[in-house]
């Protein structure tokens, strides 16, 4: 996949010549140069999904302009530059998580069907009465629903690690909650509501002890700071491209070797397959035995100029700009005096996502005068309904960061949440 | 303040926003209905007593933004003393005027009209459906032969 010499350049300078410039970053995504409602659009949106940059535009435009064909079957010479995309995003995703080996990368739709790969592919195979699912309070709903539904199937029984009132999980009976009947704890590297990044390497370890399997739900956290999954050492960690600069429809899921090969195919039908007669069929090998169907090849060509675009900045630099960010923010939005914010208040215990609501003014009435403003951010209960509920609140406000936002962008979060005050309490 | 919000968030939605009327839960209600919008948690419970066919005393209590509260409120007003077939009149020419239809038929809208501005924001007509759909669900339930009921939007 060639891409055009000038975005390829811009990167360098972004990332080793200028240092670390989000101002330069901007300009290599087109989107964020458009207006909304007549102002230069501020996008604080990144925990949903972040915005493409111009290689990943022109490599998704590149596959299919010029090398579009299926996947490992074909002779011909589209076929063997489409399976080279496929196969070369593959590489690059094993070598940004930490060096894993290419047998461990599955390809899924996104960060949910990864996690569902594992709750039906291991956990109903795995799973009865007496067995434990270990959670935490804090998780997106993809790290949720699929466990509440295998529990339900198989009769296991459903445990959740408790926040405290700062947004920290509360690690005091975790020797309690993760019991030796725990067969597997899946939980979020990083909240997608409080932003907090937990301790997931401790937490791994206890749980490996009592001879569970865990699972990291790290859609929040690998697009954000230096990830090494082999450190972590969790048997399965899933994570989406969309919220990495990548293409939507596109996920992964990483899986120990030795524990892959012991379970089930996920989805069954073309591709996955060795060997197939009448009445029986036997499985291809790794990682192509998790990836029936024709995969979203177009997604993975261009889902690797994204990752080559965060290593040319490098995620050390990514989550130092972002911390810099968030303790601007924390520090502004807490002076407006009139939010009440969730989540850690030490930013180096956070990621670049803020919730808060506004005292007087309900999350919807405010995203929606925000967006008047032209700054794009989230209301709702961001698929974290229980969490909601432990907060005590029936939705948040969510502001949320990325490479490309600059401290301007926070002033005008700011400016434009001082006029929603103005006119909710003069109108 | 830019034009559209100003549309939107109109001197009597403000109003009704800030007092909304019938907040007090009625006892013995002839319907009620509870009502969710699972995209932004807001919530509402709504009962009626009927007098005679009509509309006799309307309780809202709504959890939710300005244009939910505020349609909520309006509601209250609007259905009092009213048959419940001039309630479902009210109820269709509030949807048409949300999506910017012409008005059904003859119906004296009042204050509802301020709702007109919810239309440019395609997102929030949810907000302001919500006690509507609750109220209409409520009543065909009633009519069903049940008093109490959950009405999700989605």
């Amino acid at each position: 996949m060639k891409v055009k010499e000038e975005s390829g350049l811009s990167i360098a300078r972004a990332g080793a010549a200028a240092g670390f410039d989000p101002e330069i970053i901007k300009a290599d995504f087109p989107i964020l140069s458009r207006e909304v409602h007549g102002k230069r659009l501020v996008y604080l949106d990144n925990a949903a999904t972040t915005q493409k940059p111009e290689s990943v535009i022109q490599a998704l435009d590149d596959y299919y302009r010029n090398h579009n064909a299926n996947v490992h079957r074909g002779i011909h010479t589209l076929a063997e530059e489409a399976t080279a995309a496929m196969e070369g995003a593959r590489q690059k995703v094993a070598d940004f998580i930490g060096g894993v080996k290419t047998q461990e990368v599955i390809f899924t739709r996104n960060c949910t069907e990864a996690i569902n790969l594992v709750a039906y592919s291991w956990g109903r195979n795995n799973l009865g009465r007496g067995d434990r699912i270990v959670l935490t309070e804090m998780e997106h709903h993809a790290n949720l629903v699929p466990w509440i539904a295998l529990a339900k199937r198989t009769g296991a029984e459903l445990r959740y690690i408790p926040i405290d009132n700062d947004g920290y999980l509360n690690l005091s009976d975790l020797n309690g909650i993760i019991s030796p009947a725990t067969r597997i704890l899946a939980l979020t590297h990083m909240s997608n509501v409080l932003g907090t990044i937990n301790p997931v390497e401790e937490i791994i370890e206890l749980a490996h002890r009592r001879g569970a399997l865990t699972l990291v739900d790290a859609a929040q956290s690998i697009p954000h700071m230096p990830v090494n999954v082999k450190d972590l050492d969790a048997d399965f960690v899933a994570f989406s491209a969309h919220k990495m600069l990548g293409p939507t429809g596109i996920g992964i899921l990483y899986g120990k070797e030795n524990i892959l090969n012991e379970m089930e195919p996920f989805i069954y039908g073309g591709d996955m397959i060795r060997e197939v007669r009448f009445d029986s069929a036997t499985w291809n090998e790794l990682p192509w035995k998790f990836e029936g169907g024709t995969p979203n090849i177009g997604g993975a060509a261009a889902f690797a100029p994204a990752l080559d675009y965060l290593a040319g900045l490098g995620m050390d630099a990514v989550r130092r700009h972002e911390i810099e960010l968030i303790s601007y923010a924390l520090d502004r939005l807490q002076n407006l005096g009139s939010l009440r914010i969730f989540g850690p208040s030490n930013p180096d215990d956070r990621g670049g996502t803020i919730s808060f609501i506004d005292n007087e003014i309900h999350p919807h009435d405010l995203a929606t005068i925000l967006d008047t403003y032209g700054v794009a951010i989230r209301a709702g209960h961001h698929c974290a309904q229980p969490l909601m509920k432990r907060l005590g609140v029936s939705a948040t406000v969510r502001a949320s960061f990325y490479i490309y936002n600059t401290k301007d962008d926070i002033d005008r979060l700011v400016e434009a949440l001082k006029a929603a005050r103005r006119f909710f309490g003069n109108a | 303040m830019p034009e559209p919000l100003d549309e939107l968030y109109r001197d009597i939605i403000m109003d009704h926003y800030r007092y909304p009327r019938g907040r007090k839960k009625l006892e013995n209600a002839d319907m009620r209905n509870e009502g969710q919008n699972p995209v932004c948690g807001d919530e509402i419970e709504l009962s009626l007593k009927l007098d005679d066919g009509r509309v006799d005393e309307v309780s809202v209590e709504c959890m939710g933004c300005a244009i939910s509260v505020a349609s909520g409120s309006m509601l209250v007003d609007a259905i009092k003393g009213k048959s419940l077939q001039e309630v479902r009149r009210i109820a269709a020419a509030v949807k048409a005027i949300l999506k910017g239809e012409p008005l059904p038929e003859e119906v004296e809208m009042g204050d509802l009209e301020a709702l007109a501005g919810v239309k440019n924001f395609p997102v929030r007509i949810k907000c302001a459906l919500l006690s509507w759909t609750t109220l209409i669900d409520g009543i065909e339930a009633l009519e069903e032969g049940v008093v109490a009921n959950v009405t999700s939007t989605e």
